[in-house]
């Protein structure tokens, strides 16, 4: 790819430093001295570079691999290709210079046209077919031209229009109809083998070219955002594109894709976690000062107690009991805390848990003897009876099951962590239950994943409970999830 | 100082002599490192050739490694410099009564009776030295900061004796495992290198590389069904030494071609966990419609 230098029209330290300011801006603790570096890096590698020289940023500017991600978007924006090709004048003209130059630069694409004349005379069929060849043989140039092409045809953007990036991914992807795309590779890598695929060589294939179809996708994003830039600068830009970092973001409204960054994001968190809380109940603790043995050791030094001697550490491992609320839009809140309980389960004597909706069910046996915390979560989601009535959240009747069938084994060893939002649709709060609770229990905690300033709007009844609770905290996100956890041992 | 490198593409070509095949990120940070000397802090999944990449730089420069192997409750003694007291004590004795008290402290505390730890023989080596802080994130927080010193100025202060600077700038390598976050002061010192798990036609190349006598084809197909695996939601994903103990097994059974049945068979050298195996054996001898959402 022919690479615009973008020294051209700003001097490279002062677009470095609008780069800073908009990591910093997009949430990435940036240092001065981790600036300085950056600085000096940039004299090492040459920009042209462009690997290097992003990784060379990347090296003394991030120092959390979570952040990459967020990196890499304000990167792209800021050290893009920014040259004229990429204006939006107007559909038509923009069409006459951008394919040219683009097929100059890359020879394979005119052979492989078989002479069909320029870009822009291809019908969609056309356009298709070859990106179809092009996914076949995992060619990398054609594929990248190919993007530019279909985000062209397909886009349809125009300069000014003050819409989002994945407005025109949603509409080129549409058009490529990508998902037939990977049945017919399949269709076609079978008919290319010399005998019948197993089924396990068919799994690769298909594999190998989800990864392919993936590459594109990536390459029409990348395509997009290019040229939005050029219609409306980069500080715009970058802004539309911040996104919260994975442990910032909400879990009442992540979207899908944060979601699969969330679960993936949740394990090295409870093992980190884990390390920690162990490594805590290891050290840094003294047991009580045993008198006895300091009195009888006193009788070596005459009778000073000069030596002072302490009881064995033994720290009392608390007893768990979860009780959570799984409706709607808190069950993905309620299901990563689930996830994080279990997973550093060892630090507890017990763990017991509960999930409901407007009916209660203990859902502990789905997690016992099994490693994989991820499959009994989502067991809990299918299989636990958790409907009594109309399956609208109704705490007052769900507590009610509990302290009748449970409340004999909360005890003053037992830890109560109730999860949910305390939108009770108006039922009876029953938050007698929770006084009671908290009387016998050694703690009750209640974690609520929405915004403090909307406690008690509506039908949310979270004050009336938390008044009986040893403490109500907001939990939002995975860095709030935390940090609660760690505060509990 | 001088430079060790001339150019980005020079380290990745030494390394890939060194058997170390790196990318495009990996040979830019080491080059990077040298220019502005500073150390390198690496980050990553376990087995993806954290601690290898410092051994080949070592290689590379022909430079002696010196590793410190970093674990809970490691301390001054063992990281930086102790002094040696049977010495000092023998010192004493054979003195007597006779010379005066002055003396002797002075003698008693100099670098003859100065036991150097890891550390500090970097920070005094003579020849050319590669640092390689091994799994730094076992140690506890307090810890970290004896490191800082000897990160950031390249040198070591002993009450006793002085400041003992560095004759010349080691490269140092840090390793994490990410098991705990490591101290801002630390990681404002360093450069950050996150190792992931090779892409496919890096990983064909390691396996090419590392297992003699495999051919292309089966190094292709163990490239390709070990990246299949990753995609599985697992405890432990295969890493690039189990899938280089793989290929290697392969290879002495015999096997040009793998199918299923060998790939469910020898599962267990690439998947550690029980239930890990359980999940890949089960996902592929089933028919692949059901897979799709694993890879949407």
């Amino acid at each position: 790819m022919a690479l615009a230098d973008p020294q051209a029209d700003t001097p490279l330290l002062d677009l470095l430093g609008g780069f800073i300011v908009e990591l910093r801006a997009a949430g990435l603790p940036v240092s001065l001295t981790e600036n300085l570096d950056a600085m000096e890096a940039v004299t090492h590698i040459p920009i042209e570079d462009r690997e290097a020289f992003k990784y060379a940023l990347g090296a003394t500017l991030v120092k959390n691999y979570a952040h990459w991600k967020a990196f890499e978007i304000v990167f792209e924006v800021y050290f893009t290709l920014r040259g004229p090709e990429y204006e939006l004048v107007g559909e038509g003209e923009a069409s006459d210079g951008d394919p040219d130059g683009e097929q100059s630069s890359l020879p394979g694409e005119g052979q492989a046209q078989g002479g069909g004349g320029g870009g822009q005379s291809l019908t969609p069929e056309q356009l298709a077919e070859m990106l179809f060849k092009a996914l076949m043989n995992g060619d990398g140039a054609m594929m990248t031209a190919l993007a530019r092409q279909a985000v062209k045809r397909f886009a349809g953007m125009e300069p000014g229009r003050p819409v989002g990036g994945t407005y025109y991914l949603y509409r080129t992807l549409r058009n490529l109809e990508l998902d037939s795309m990977l049945d017919r590779l399949m269709e076609s890598a079978q008919d290319q083998a010399p005998q019948p695929l197993t089924k396990f060589e068919e799994r690769l294939e298909r594999d190998e070219f989800a990864d392919r179809i993936e590459k594109l996708k990536a390459e029409v994003e990348a395509e997009i955002r290019r040229r939005l830039v050029a219609d409306r600068g980069v500080e715009a830009m970058a802004r539309t594109l911040r996104k919260p970092l994975p442990e910032d973001v909400d879990f009442m409204h992540a979207s899908r894709e944060e979601m699969a960054d969330l679960r993936k994001a949740i394990y090295p968190l409870t093992r980190k976690l884990a390390v920690r809380l162990a490594r805590k109940r290891r050290h840094g603790r003294k047991g009580a000062l045993d008198f006895r043995n300091t009195i009888r050791h006193s009788l070596s030094y005459g009778g000073v107690p000069a030596e002072p001697k302490f009881r064995f550490p033994r720290p009392a491992k608390p007893e768990m009991m979860v009780i959570a609320d799984i409706s709607g839009s808190v069950a993905s809140f309620a299901r990563f805390t689930l996830h994080l309980v279990y997973a550093i389960s060892n630090q507890f004597s017990k763990v017991r848990s509960f999930v409901f909706i407007d009916g209660l069910d203990e859902v502990t046996k789905f997690f016992e003897g099994t490693e994989d915390i991820g499959h009994a979560v989502h067991r809990v989601n299918t299989e636990a009876d958790v409907v009594w009535v109309d399956g609208h959240s109704d705490y007052g009747h769900a507590f009610d099951i509990f302290w009748e069938r449970y409340g004999k084994d909360v005890g003053p060893k037992t830890t109560v962590l109730i999860l949910g939002d305390a939108r009770n649709n108006y039922h009876a709060s029953q938050s007698w239950i929770i006084k009671e609770m908290q009387h016998k229990a050694r703690k009750v905690f209640w974690l609520n994943p929405e915004p403090r300033a909307y406690w008690d709007t509506g039908d949310s009844i979270v004050g009336e409970y938390a008044t009986h609770a040893d403490g109500c905290y907001e939990v939002r996100n995975l860095r709030q999830l935390e940090s609660f956890v760690e505060k509990l041992i | 100082m001088d430079n060790r490198f001339e150019d980005v593409a020079g380290v990745r070509g030494a390394l890939a002599e060194a058997n170390y095949l790196a990318d495009d990120g990996i040979a830019g940070i080491v080059y990077l490192a040298d220019r502005l000397g500073k150390p390198i802090l690496v980050e990553g999944p376990a087995g993806t050739g954290k601690t290898q990449l410092a051994k080949s730089v070592a290689e590379m420069i022909g430079a002696r490694l010196i590793r410190l192997q970093c674990y809970e409750g490691l301390d001054e003694s063992k990281a930086l410099y102790e002094w040696n007291y049977k010495k000092q004590l023998l010192r004493i004795q054979t003195e007597g009564g006779g010379s005066n008290w002055d003396e002797i402290e002075d003698d008693l505390f100099s670098e003859e009776f100065l036991l150097t730890r890891p550390l500090l023989e970097a920070i005094r080596a003579e020849d050319p030295v590669v640092l390689l802080i091994d799994e730094v994130d076992r140690v506890e927080v307090e810890t970290e900061a004896l490191l800082l010193e000897i990160l950031s100025e390249y040198q070591v202060s002993i009450p006793e004796l002085g400041t003992v600077k560095a004759r010349q700038i080691p490269l140092v390598f840090l390793t994490s495992n990410a098991t705990r976050e490591l101290s801002e002061a630390l990681k404002r010192r360093c450069l950050f290198l996150y190792i992931d798990y090779p892409d496919l036609e890096r990983e064909r190349e390691i396996v090419l590389n590392k297992v003699p006598g495999i051919d292309e084809n089966l190094a292709d197909q163990v490239a390709r069904i070990v990246r299949s695996i990753r995609q599985l939601d697992l405890k432990k994903s295969p890493s690039v030494s189990e899938t280089i103990d793989w290929a290697r097994t392969l290879v002495l059974m015999g096997i040009d071609k793998v199918d299923a049945q060998t790939a469910t068979e020898t599962a267990n050298i690439l998947l550690k966990y029980r239930t890990d195996i359980d999940k890949a054996v089960k996902e592929f001898s089933e028919a692949p419609d059901g897979l799709d959402e694993t890879e949407s």
